[in-house]
């Protein structure tokens, strides 16, 4: 019979205490692969380089984080916006030749609790995450002619039941009563991607812009040049972005607002592209019937107008916005790699020219969620798991008060083992390994229980974040955790080991067992 | 097989003196011998039977066990020996309650180094008749079948000697003599040598040696 079974049948007998204190050192070991596993999964979810599929974030001149967390994870308010003229320095102007990919973003609306995101079909063709190209569980891509179609991301499909087919209107803010846009169709539903992209809703841009609140209102001295034709007829084919605005929205709404003074995106009607109420930039439309008539179908058929000869949305047969009235939130950035080099190697020199104008500035996503990480959420993952390692060595106590109290009942049966030719070292041997195996299987049952929980847990967790964590997620510090329980328990297994060794055999022997 | 010279032991007494409890001027029992030993209480017997087991050290003389003075021995060296040499049968049979009744006769094999005899133990169960109790745990077991396991235990490492301190003390008049036959009749088989403690002049009469600790213990004689 082996010492590790002679351990064991001593915690057998002891099964209640030692189930106790086995389910206090499994209840701190769950704690600190818990705070482990949901870090490390954070860690590279956010820090990830290769997992965004983009190397740099264009965006209005403010707040870098803000930028980033706006842009990348949809978090935080809107942005300012940049021009789209600016867009296109990265498509064909001067920013053109260190640039590989360039997608861009328009942000501030909403459907229910989700973001929708006014980009075009190449963020879903042509970026990837984590090295996947993005895939869909339902129907496909929008294509740039789809003025109103749409893709449902994962979670967003699940949560609100939007499938293929389905028409959805965008709103202002999450707020019910908030303001609803005109109705998109959703033409295909991304497959989960563990990325913040499964909680998005992706909109053909086009039909973005065309969203009167999104239309960006002429200056004063680009206004008579500017003056589009009001729409009275079906365009026949009207999709160069360079032909000359024929569908001008009544303004009604304020311009994008600083970061300083533009209210909360979730609960107000905050959009990172709106149009600014001064009736004396409304081009076109001459009254608000005007105005309805273009965007409501129903109201230009009490106007007696023919679904042909208006804006209609039957989703076929609208002109997109001119640049002038364009504006993006950011312009998401991969760049050049030349000669094989890697594509950071540009990054450097672009992002000093795009800060040196006064339009925009590039950031580093990566970076600046390593600056925010090594600011406030390392020191936080430290206490955090300072306080759950304390856990463990407070079980690792009981484990130490629950042997040593058994040790009076236990002199009798180790002086029996003593007389039956066991050595000092033997039973003290016998001790260490108990207190180990309690620690392992307790530790053994946390580390279980605690990947089961993130596991469990990792719906919520993907409709919080859009990360995903999975039960065989682990973590390189979970390698310690093992080797740090047998420490641990050979510590506190150490006194009651010490009074095992101690035993006088012949008065223990004598003593009524 | 055992000689014990010149053997003094003492116990310290809280007024700080000592108070002798062994004096023997010379002890021996044979090889395979079987020998009684009686006494009042106080007399030192259970200290005897330690001292010769190597679990309590005289404070001087010699215990020689199939030739080796144990009194010499590290205490390690004398938990060794005593694991090899020394079969072991305690008054309340000390059987350990979280193992089988063939986990108990394992576990003295294992400390003598013969972990995968198991063998051994469920012929020597067996052999006390318990072939069929080999799972049982000392309190499924009855008294009589108790002391049977810790006979079989006793004997798993093949001891040269066997001390058996007041084996039948715990135990019922009619199984008694099942315990005294079986220490008998397996000491016999296997050759060991047999020193028993008892009260009982019932099983003392049935040794053909019979020795009275006051005779030869000076430290209580006439106790």
């Amino acid at each position: 019979m082996s010492l590790w079974k002679i351990a064991w049948r001593s915690i057998q007998q002891r099964a209640l205490a030692s189930s106790l204190t086995g389910l206090s050192m499994a209840l701190g070991v769950m704690l600190v692969v818990a705070v482990l596993v949901i870090h490390g999964v954070i860690n590279r979810s956010f820090l990830n380089n290769e997992g965004l599929g983009y190397n740099l974030v264009v965006g209005a001149k403010g707040g870098r984080l803000d930028l980033v967390l706006n842009s990348v994870y949809y978090l935080a308010r809107p942005v300012e916006n940049i021009p789209y003229s600016y867009y296109q320095e990265f498509t064909e102007g001067r920013f053109k030749p260190m640039v590989a990919k360039a997608i861009p973003l328009c942000l501030g609306d909403m459907y229910k609790e989700f973001r929708v995101i006014g980009t075009t079909p190449g963020f879903l063709n042509d970026l990837d995450y984590g090295g996947n190209k993005y895939e869909f569980a339902q129907g496909r891509n929008f294509e740039q002619e789809e003025f109103y179609g749409a893709v449902a991301g994962a979670a967003v499909a699940r949560e609100t039941g939007l499938k293929v087919g389905d028409e959805f209107q965008p709103a202002h803010g999450a707020a019910p009563d908030a303001q609803k846009h005109d109705p998109f169709k959703v033409v295909g539903v991304l497959k989960p991607t563990g990325t913040p992209n499964d909680r998005a809703v992706f909109i053909n841009m086009e039909g973005f812009y065309l969203i009167p609140e999104h239309v960006k209102p002429l200056d004063d001295e680009d206004a008579p040049a500017k003056k589009p034709e009001p729409v009275k007829e079906a365009p026949a084919a009207a999709t160069d972005a360079a032909a000359p605005a024929t569908i001008v929205p009544p303004a009604t709404d304020a311009a994008p607002g600083s970061e300083s003074t533009a209210p909360p995106a979730e609960n107000e009607s905050t959009s990172a592209v709106e149009a600014k109420t001064e009736p004396a930039q409304a081009i076109d439309v001459d009254n608000e019937n005007d105005a309805r008539r273009l965007f409501d179908p129903k109201t230009a058929a009490e106007l007696g107008e023919t679904p042909a000869a208006r804006d209609d949305h039957d989703h076929e047969h609208h002109e997109p916005l001119p640049v002038e009235q364009r504006e993006v939130t950011a312009i998401l950035v991969l760049t050049a790699s030349i000669a094989g080099a890697p594509p950071e190697l540009l990054a450097p020199g672009l992002i000093k020219k795009i800060n040196k104008d006064n339009v925009a500035q590039a950031v580093l996503p990566i970076r600046e969620m390593s600056t925010l990480f090594a600011t406030f959420v390392d020191p936080l993952r430290i206490i955090l798991l300072a306080l759950t390692v304390l856990i463990v060595i407070v079980s690792g106590i009981g484990i130490l008060v629950s042997i040593y109290n058994s040790m009076n009942e236990r002199q009798h049966e180790i002086a029996v083992m003593r007389a039956l030719g066991a050595g000092r070292r033997t039973v003290m041997f016998i001790v260490l390994l108990e207190s180990i195996l309690l620690s392992l299987a307790g530790g053994l049952a946390g580390w279980v229980v605690g990947h089961a929980l993130i596991a469990g847990l990792n719906p919520w967790i993907v409709g919080q974040t859009g990360v995903s964590v999975g039960f065989l997620q682990f973590v390189g510090y979970e390698l310690v955790i093992i080797p740090g329980l047998i420490v641990l328990a050979a510590l506190v297994g150490y006194l009651p080991a010490l009074a095992a060794y101690r035993t006088d055999v012949a008065k223990a022997l004598s003593a009524t067992p | 097989m055992l000689l014990i010279r010149d053997l003094r032991k003492s116990f310290r007494e809280p007024d700080g003196g000592y108070l002798p409890i062994l004096e023997i001027k010379e002890f021996h029992v044979g090889p395979a011998e079987q020998v009684v030993l009686m006494g009042k209480s106080g007399a030192g017997k259970t200290t005897l039977l330690h001292t010769i087991a190597g679990i309590s050290r005289p404070d001087a003389g010699s215990v020689r066990i199939d030739g080796t003075d144990i009194t010499r021995l590290s205490e390690a060296g004398r938990d060794r020996f005593r694991a090899d040499k020394i079969g072991y049968v305690f008054q309340t049979f000390n059987l350990l309650g979280g193992f089988s009744a063939l986990e108990n006769v394992l576990l003295g094999m294992s400390f003598a180094g013969r972990r995968g005899d198991s063998a051994r133990a469920r012929q020597l169960l067996e052999r006390v008749g318990l072939a069929h109790r080999l799972t049982h745990r000392p309190a499924m077991l009855s008294v009589g079948e108790q002391q049977r396991v810790a006979v079989a235990r006793a004997l798993a490492n093949r001891p040269k000697l066997l001390l058996a301190d007041e084996p039948t003390a715990n135990v019922d008049a009619g199984h008694q003599q099942q315990i005294v036959d079986l220490m008998r009749e397996t000491c016999r088989e296997e050759q060991v040598a047999l020193l028993i403690v008892t009260h009982t002049a019932d099983v003392a009469d049935q040794f053909a040696r019979i020795e009275r600790l006051e005779n030869f213990n000076s430290a209580v004689a006439g106790v």
